[in-house]
C-alpha cells in the first residue's frame, strides 16, 4: 500500500483535503459543529498512515507539503486582521501586555509543578517549558535549554490541536467575553493553530490571538531560561 | 490579474521573511518576520489592504487546513514520546486550559476596568 501511495503525488493533498471537507459536509448535514474539522482530518490521516504501515514522509513527499507549503504565507496574512484592528488594540495595550504575560506565568508554574510532581529531568523540563509557542520559536528554545525537540515539537501541535478545537467551549465556561480578551487567549495558549480558529470566530479575536503569538513568544524566550534553572 | 498581482505581492513577502530568517541568528520562524513586515507594509501605507485582501483572505479561511499536515507529523514523534507521555498529556490539555483561563481573565478585567474609567 506504502509503495502505491508514494507512486501517488496527490495522496497526501487529495487525503488532507478529503477528510477536512467530509468533517464538513456531516457538520453541515448534522446541523451543528459536532466534528471539528482540524481534529478530524488529522485523526483520519493518522489511522489511515499506522493501518497500511506508510510513514509520514509518504504524506508529506506527496501532497502534504504542499499545506505546509503554503502555512507561512498563512500565517503572514495574519498582519491584515492585526492592521484592520490596531486602533482597539494600540487603546489595550496594557491589557495585551498584562494578558500574555499572566499566560506564560501561568504556563511556567504548571511546567514546575510538572516537574515536582513527575520528578521531570532538566533535559525533560526543558521540553515542556516552550509548548505553547509558534513552534519554529518553541523548537529552537527546546534545543538552546537543553531539551527534546521532537517532543515539544509534538507537545505544540496537541497543544494547537486541543485549543483550535476547544477555544470556543472553553472561552464560553469561563465566561471570557470581550472579543479581544478572547483572542488573546487563545493566541497566547495555542499560537497559530488556536488563531485559526479565533479568525473564524471574529476580526477582533483574529487580531489579538495573532498579536498574542508574537508577544507570548517573545515573553517566553525571556523567561523560559530563568524558569529551565529550576531543574536540576 | 488582480490575484496574480496580490499572491506576487504575499510571495515576495514571504520569501523577503525567509531572507531575514536566513541573516539574523534567532530562533524566530521566518512567518514571524513577514507578519511584522507586511503589518508595516500597511500600517506605512507602502501597500494598500485591497493589494492583498482577497488572496490574504482566502490563505485566512484555508488556514485550519493548512495546518492538517503540521499536525500529521505527530505520528513521528510517538516512539520518543513515550518516556514523558503523561506530562506531555497533562500540560498538552491541562496546560492549555490554564493559560487560557489565565490570559482571558487578565485581559478581560484591564478591558473593562478601563471602559468603566472612561465612562
Amino acid at each position: 500500500m506504502s509503495e502505491f501511495f508514494s507512486s501517488c503525488s496527490y495522496f497526501g493533498f487529495f487525503l488532507s483535503l478529503g477528510t477536512f471537507q467530509l468533517a464538513k459536509t456531516i457538520n453541515r448535514k448534522a446541523g451543528k459543529e459536532i466534528c471539528n474539522p482540524l481534529l478530524f482530518a488529522t485523526v483520519c490521516c493518522c489511522v489511515l498512515l499506522l493501518a497500511t504501515g506508510t510513514g509520514y514522509e509518504v504524506y508529506y513527499e506527496n501532497g502534504g507539503r504542499v499545506l505546509d507549503f503554503l502555512l507561512t504565507p498563512a500565517t503572514i496574512c495574519l498582519a491584515i486582521p492585526l492592521y484592520r484592528q490596531f486602533t482597539l488594540i494600540k487603546k489595550n495595550t496594557a491589557a495585551v501586555l498584562a494578558g500574555c504575560l499572566a499566560g506564560v506565568v501561568a504556563h511556567m508554574l504548571g511546567c514546575a509543578l510538572m516537574l515536582a510532581v513527575f520528578q521531570l529531568d532538566a533535559a525533560e523540563f526543558a521540553t515542556l517549558l516552550p509548548k505553547s509557542i509558534t513552534t519554529a520559536i518553541g523548537k529552537s528554545l527546546s534545543e538552546e535549554l537543553g531539551g527534546y525537540p521532537a517532543i515539544t515539537m509534538a507537545c505544540i501541535m496537541l497543544t494547537g490541536l486541543f485549543g483550535a478545537v476547544a477555544a470556543p467551549s472553553l472561552l464560553r465556561i469561563f465566561r471570557v467575553k470581550e472579543p479581544l480578551a478572547q483572542g488573546l487567549a487563545i493566541g497566547t495558549a495555542s499560537h497559530a493553530a488556536g488563531t485559526s480558529r479565533a479568525v473564524e470566530m471574529g476580526d477582533v479575536q483574529g487580531a489579538a490571538s495573532s498579536l498574542a503569538i508574537v508577544v507570548a513568544g517573545l515573553l517566553t524566550v525571556v523567561f523560559a531560561p530563568l524558569f529551565a534553572g529550576l531543574a536540576g | 490579474m488582480k490575484y496574480l498581482k496580490q499572491a506576487l505581492i504575499l510571495a515576495a513577502v514571504t520569501f523577503a521573511a525567509e531572507a531575514v530568517k536566513f541573516v539574523v541568528p534567532l530562533p524566530v520562524p521566518a512567518s514571524i518576520y513577514g507578519l511584522v513586515m507586511l503589518f508595516l507594509l500597511l500600517k506605512s501605507g507602502i501597500l494598500k489592504l485591497e493589494q492583498v485582501a482577497d488572496v490574504g483572505g482566502v490563505l485566512l479561511e484555508l488556514m485550519p487546513l493548512l495546518l492538517v499536515s503540521p499536525s500529521v507529523s505527530f505520528l513521528t514523534a510517538l516512539d520518543s514520546i513515550q518516556g514523558m507521555l503523561l506530562p506531555v498529556v497533562i500540560m498538552g490539555f491541562v496546560g492549555t486550559v490554564v493559560v487560557m483561563a489565565a490570559t482571558g481573565w487578565t485581559a478581560q478585567m484591564l478591558i473593562r476596568w478601563r471602559e468603566k474609567k472612561h465612562e
